[in-house]
């Protein structure tokens, strides 16, 4: 659906340039809802304009549909923006005009006629259930609200891509919950291909199938959400996922030298396994839980537990080994 | 010199009706002539739409040629194109040829600054859902603009109010002229009492019924 290839950006500048995004080349597929993250000044948010050509590419090229769009013009480019709805994290909404006249500005745009604007704009303002805000000014209106209208605002004249950018970073905990489900929802119901560019890994595990991790202008990793979370392949990665996930010790158990703490992921169907009372039983171990947790991603558990092992060395060798054969994955993480 | 109040009373209308008559001309020209060319240097500037640095300079260096001339020399030394527009180089209409000159560099200088107060966010959106120029311009700049423009109107038109008072050096007449020819050169003082506390409260209601419009407009 949407195609990178070889994508850079070079922002000139009078002591030397900047890359913004550098050889990136990747594919977004039909329906999906792809997350890009990174923190900021990694590049996604320029990446992600090179889509609707807010932002050219120095080089590379950008298909939609099949349909190489990087040097779109003109009347050209028009037809493909019409085809491409953008939520954005400050909303950008027309201050004088009403909630049902910004909607209805993106129509008129779009080239409807004022009888369809008539059923369109009520029809989008339903599903993002803010019907009865039809004649508010955003001055009036929640963060959470704007962001709805914004909402309907890109998707009004039902485009075949929604990109949103940072949709959820000016808004609080709640209030992104919500929004995050209503872009799940849109993406459900009208199979609208759906790019989400965040630094929030919190936001990505909640609504993505795929994610691509960015830095410094490269992509350093793109997998199915769940595996990023269950291997990530990068310390950066690793950086982001251990700050959602949030499995902190005290440290009066970290500060400890030789003091070895297990980490144990484990995930699908291995999670539900009682690899934990086993090892206990068979190697005569005593096993301290010090923290742990099961996140469901897309509907699939992963797991990770931090333990602390004692008993005799043998013993505790055995089931180290044991654990290792029978998990996800088990590393040390403190002591020797 | 004994004040013959019934003569001043005619001498006022007729001083109102000039200015009124300079004034409303000029800021005709203004709303005209420097909204467009407000418009036009904001679009040409740094990051717009237009981006333009040769023809951004040109607009900047007109305008602020136009503003940084005293006005009394710019009265002169635009008479011989005065008297090309107008047929004339005395009188009202002579005078609003340069004060229109003057309302439309300062007013677009005024609209390129408000514009410069709209959310650079908005207009981005509008580009991403492929609005086309003129549609940004219409339906995004000018209205989120409104409440600035209409100040920067008030101000040029208040401006325009002291400038016209120059007028006077080429018969353009007006209230400013008034008190100058009969308050200060005749010392007659009442009058220009009563004439500057009438440019008072010109500007005053001026300025309150721009603050009125400014308040009903502003959906901020």
């Amino acid at each position: 659906m949407i195609r990178f290839e070889n994508i850079s950006i070079v922002f000139p500048d009078k002591k030397r340039s900047f890359k913004a995004v550098d050889d990136v080349s990747f594919e977004i597929k039909k329906g999906e809802i792809f997350g890009i993250v990174g923190s900021s000044g990694a590049g996604k948010s320029t990446l992600l304009r090179t889509i609707n050509l807010l932002q050219r590419p120095t080089s590379g090229n950008v298909y939609v549909d099949e349909q190489n769009i990087t040097d779109l013009k003109g009347e050209d480019l028009r037809k493909l923006r019409l085809n491409i709805g953008m939520v954005f994290q400050q909303f950008n909404l027309i201050r004088s005009k009403t909630v049902y006249e910004n909607i209805a500005f993106a129509l008129k745009i779009a080239g409807k006629t004022a009888e369809e604007i008539k059923t369109l704009v009520p029809e989008a303002l339903k599903v993002v259930g803010l019907t009865e805000k039809a004649n508010a000014y955003p001055a009036n209106l929640s963060g959470g609200q704007k962001q709805r209208v914004g909402i309907a605002r890109a998707i009004a004249n039902k485009p075949q891509i929604l990109l949103c950018d940072e949709p959820t970073s000016a808004l609080d905990p709640e209030t992104t919950e919500s929004v995050l489900k209503l872009l799940k929802e849109i993406n459900e119901k009208f199979g609208i291909t759906t790019v989400i560019i965040t630094h929030e890994m919190n936001v990505i595990k909640k609504i993505c199938n795929r994610v691509a991790v960015m830095s410094g202008g490269e992509v350093l990793e793109l997998d199915e959400i769940f595996n990023v979370f269950a291997s990530p392949g990068h310390e950066f990665t690793k950086g982001l996922i251990n700050h959602t996930i949030n499995l902190e010790l005290p440290e009066r158990f970290t500060e400890k030298d030789n003091y070895e703490i297990l980490k144990i992921v484990y995930k699908g169907d291995k999670a539900e396994e009682a690899v934990i009372s086993q090892t206990i039983r068979k190697f005569n171990v005593d096993m301290n839980i010090l923290h742990g947790k099961i996140e469901y991603i897309s509907g699939k558990p992963l797991g990770i537990l931090l333990v602390r092992l004692d008993g005799n060395v043998n013993d505790v060798t055995r089931a180290k080994e044991y654990i290792r054969n029978n998990t996800y994955k088990m590393n040390v993480i403190n002591g020797n | 010199m004994e004040t013959n109040y019934s003569v001043l009373l005619n001498d006022l209308i007729k001083a109102f009706n000039e200015t009124f008559l300079m004034c409303g001309i000029s800021l005709v020209a203004a709303l005209v002539l420097g909204i467009p060319l407000g418009i036009f240097i904001f679009l040409t500037g740094k990051g717009m739409l237009w981006e333009n640095k040769i023809t951004n300079f040109i607009g900047c260096f007109i305008v602020n040629i136009v503003r940084s001339t005293p006005f009394i020399i710019l009265l002169v030394v635009l008479l011989p194109f005065t008297q090309l527009v107008a047929g004339t180089a005395i009188g009202p209409v002579a005078a609003s040829v340069p004060l229109a000159i003057v309302s439309v560099a300062f007013y677009a200088r005024l609209v390129e600054s408000s514009l410069h107060e709209v959310d650079k966010g908005v207009i981005e959106a509008a580009t991403a859902f492929g609005a086309s120029h003129l549609r940004i311009i219409k339906d995004v700049l000018l209205p989120e603009s409104r409440a600035g423009l209409l100040r920067g109107f008030i101000i040029t038109a208040i401006s325009l109010v002291g400038y016209s008072a120059m007028a006077g050096i080429v018969g353009g007449g007006g209230i400013g002229d008034l008190a100058i020819r009969f308050g200060y050169y005749r010392y007659q003082t009442d009058v220009m009492f009563i004439t500057v506390a009438l440019i008072i409260l010109l500007v005053q209601g001026m300025q309150s019924f721009g603050d009125y419009l400014v308040k009903k407009s502003d959906k901020k």
